[in-house]
């Protein structure tokens, strides 16, 4: 008996909390990559968005109708997979009653949690997915009205590494290497080969594989044969490093070029020296850092002892977008929220300015080449197409 | 030409992992005619252990691949006495299932005490060699005379050993074996070291090959191996290797002269027909059921 009147103020008292605690709180929803193949883009995305929303409550939450409210923060782990993103959007909108919702990260697990947020009628900012699809209906192929995202996508990426390989590297004949299994390797692959031919290079190797693989001495092989001045990787970091390590192996040295799914830290640590010199592009350099982001770097580096790379600068300015649409939102409910962050102009965050296209959730943005040199990535050139 | 060479090297690299993991599957199926579905993750759990010796306690190859060994056979061993042993009556369907739960069991238990993949030093030096326009590096060559090696010692462990005699007896008749005075949980328990080590030492050569390993790396490759022990006759040793190396000369020769898009359905489909005319696998024999 004793123990179940225990229990009883026990629930009581949490109930009590709960209900006070409601009254002035905001719900955000966070959905990243803990788990699965690529933890340490999870990882930054938590960290950015943590320290976005204790600076947000730091600075005295948000205020609608004279009322005065903080932000609760709910993370949610996709655990590598597309149906669980789905699963985990679908949790925080329906249970922890999110007003917006920031990831996931890559675009093969944000385009399906993109469509749950869109149909029900929540906002879903990504910080990383660059797929177009992300923010485009598949069936009317027109935008989509509550995604937005905080990168460029991947036919601009995709234009301008090629006409980076064909006009600054000058070379003629590239070949790629890409996962035909994955939305965002495959289509930055084809538009990469598209714009290369189309402005005078050739394409002498378009060689696939599934994702999980980790032999690609065929495929190098292959490519090897047809002689290439250049090779594309557009894959991510966690495979990166066996391509190349491979190609090195089987004597294909040519200089390599990937995009901004190599822009973890862990590229370095798992490539060892193999990928010195290579290229990719990216989001934002901390070397031509503005001053916002200099200063986001310096708190970053306080709170986690490392620097941030371009998930967690691109999850800060996810949430940066946010913050700004919730200030000028007329109340706290999804729709507003979504109509000012639609109307928002010439955003300065940490990854440069940015301002969405009209009626779609793309920004407008450029892009930056950084090189690995010495073991880190260090600025080469600003990039627009 | 050189370019047929290459891609032929390439191919026995493949082929020698492939075999070397079948060989687990099909020591388990032969014994207790049921499928060790953990034995992809036990040769991911290989590859860990392989990167703990290299990197915390520095050791060299030799000991490093010795390590591994015996540190998974000893696991092998332990999942079968806690998780298989006490369904060994059960219907096979059963074992069956608990061999995937073992399985995802292990790849989260990795996960979750580290989920970042990890990259395996190079622990032997390696140079790569031009031979007539031939690419041959030093792994490639350690790895393929590695397996053979291995291969060579089961293949004479199980043919020329009294427990080599006692397993292929037990597999011919579990219920009259026991009686003649054979330690059956013994050499079970053997079989599972055996296999569970091979997949280990195949784990470490592929950690040293692809350096870049993670939890969920035992997965796909586990399955293909399990596919070649069923191409070369499940539960013949032989079959198993010849099965591995026919698996990954498919792989690698679809890819060398069709679009690299086709690689998985052209392979699948080839090895569908083989077994539409080959039923039990090249080596396989048909069961005949007593009644």
């Amino acid at each position: 008996m004793k123990r179940f009147l225990i229990f009883i103020l026990f629930l009581s008292l949490c109930f009590a909390s709960c209900r006070k605690f409601e009254e002035n709180t905001i719900s955000v929803g966070v959905v990243a990559e803990i788990t699965g193949d690529m933890p340490a883009v999870g990882a930054s995305c938590t960290n950015a968005a943590k320290m976005a929303v204790k600076e947000a409550n730091d600075a005295g939450g948000f205020v609608f109708d004279g009322k005065k409210y903080s932000v609760k923060l709910f993370i949610e782990d996709n655990a590598g997979k597309a149906d669980q993103s789905a699963s985990a959007a679908q949790k925080l909108i329906a249970q922890n009653n999110v007003v917006a919702i920031v990831g996931p990260n890559a675009s093969r697990y944000a385009i399906p949690a993109s469509e749950i947020a869109e149909s029900s009628k929540v906002v879903l900012i990504t910080p990383w997915s660059t797929n177009p699809k992300t923010t485009l209906d598949a069936r009317t192929n027109k935008p989509k009205q509550y995604v937005f995202r905080a990168c460029f996508i991947d036919p601009f990426q995709g234009k301008v590494l090629a006409k980076f390989a064909f006009e600054q590297l000058k070379t003629q004949k590239a070949a790629v290497l890409y996962d035909v299994a994955s939305e965002y390797n495959k289509g930055i692959a084809e538009i990469f080969r598209d714009t290369f031919n189309q402005i005078g290079g050739q394409l002498v190797a378009f060689e696939s594989y599934t994702t999980n693989d980790k032999d690609f001495s065929a495929q190098l092989t292959k490519i090897k044969r047809s002689s290439p001045d250049i090779l594309f990787l557009p894959n991510y970091y966690s495979e990166v490093p066996l391509q190349v390590q491979q190609a090195h192996r089987l004597g294909l040295n040519v200089p390599v070029l990937g995009s901004d799914s190599w822009g973890s830290p862990e590229l370095l640590t798992l490539c060892g020296g193999d990928c010195e010199g290579y290229y990719f592009s990216t989001h934002y350099s901390p070397e031509s850092a503005t001053p916002e982001a200099k200063k986001f770097i310096q708190n970053y580096q306080a709170m986690y002892g490392k620097a941030p790379d371009d998930v967690a600068a691109l999850t800060y300015d996810s949430f940066g977008l946010l913050w700004t649409a919730m200030k000028n939102a007329k109340g706290p409910d999804r729709v507003s929220i979504r109509d000012a962050l639609a109307k928002l102009s010439g955003y300065n965050g940490v990854t440069g300015t940015m301002q969405f296209k009209e009626g779609s959730g793309d920004p407008i943005k450029s892009c930056v080449i950084v090189q690995v040199k010495e073991g880190k990535f260090s600025f080469f050139a600003n990039a627009n197409p | 030409m050189s370019y047929f060479f290459q891609q032929s090297l390439n191919a026995l690299q493949l082929g020698s992992i492939y075999a070397l993991i079948a060989l687990g599957y099909t020591m388990v199926y032969g014994i207790l005619r049921m499928i060790n579905f953990a034995h992809g993750d036990l040769f991911m759990v290989g590859a860990f252990f392989c990167f703990l010796a290299a990197t915390v306690l520095h050791f060299p190859f030799l000991p490093t691949l010795l390590v591994s060994m015996a540190g998974v056979a000893f696991l092998g061993v332990i999942i079968e006495r806690l998780a298989y042993k006490p369904l060994r009556q059960a219907p096979r369907v059963s074992a069956v299932i608990t061999a995937l739960g073992v399985g995802i069991f292990l790849e989260n238990l990795i996960l979750a005490i580290d989920p970042y993949p990890k990259h395996v030093p190079l622990l032997i030096g390696n140079t790569t060699w031009d031979l007539l326009g031939v690419s041959v590096s030093s792994l490639q060559v350690l790895i393929i005379a590695l397996s053979l090696g291995l291969m060579l010692m089961l293949d004479f462990i199980v043919r020329r050993t009294m427990v080599g005699i006692a397993m292929r007896a037990i597999s011919w008749d579990k219920t009259i074996v026991p009686l003649m005075g054979v330690p059956v949980n013994l050499v079970i328990s053997i079989t599972f070291a055996l296999g569970a080590g091979l997949g280990a030492a195949a784990g470490t050569m592929y950690g040293l090959a692809y350096p870049v390993i993670d939890p969920y790396m035992g997965i796909m490759v586990g399955w293909k191996a399990f596919i070649s022990a069923v191409v070369g006759g499940i539960g013949n040793i032989r079959g198993a290797m010849i099965g591995g190396f026919i698996l990954g000369t498919v792989e690698i020769l679809v890819v060398a002269y069709f679009p690299s898009t086709y690689k998985d359905f052209v392979s699948f489909a080839l090895l569908l027909v083989l077994l539409i005319y080959r039923p039990y696998g090249i080596l396989g024999k048909p069961q005949t059921q007593k009644i």
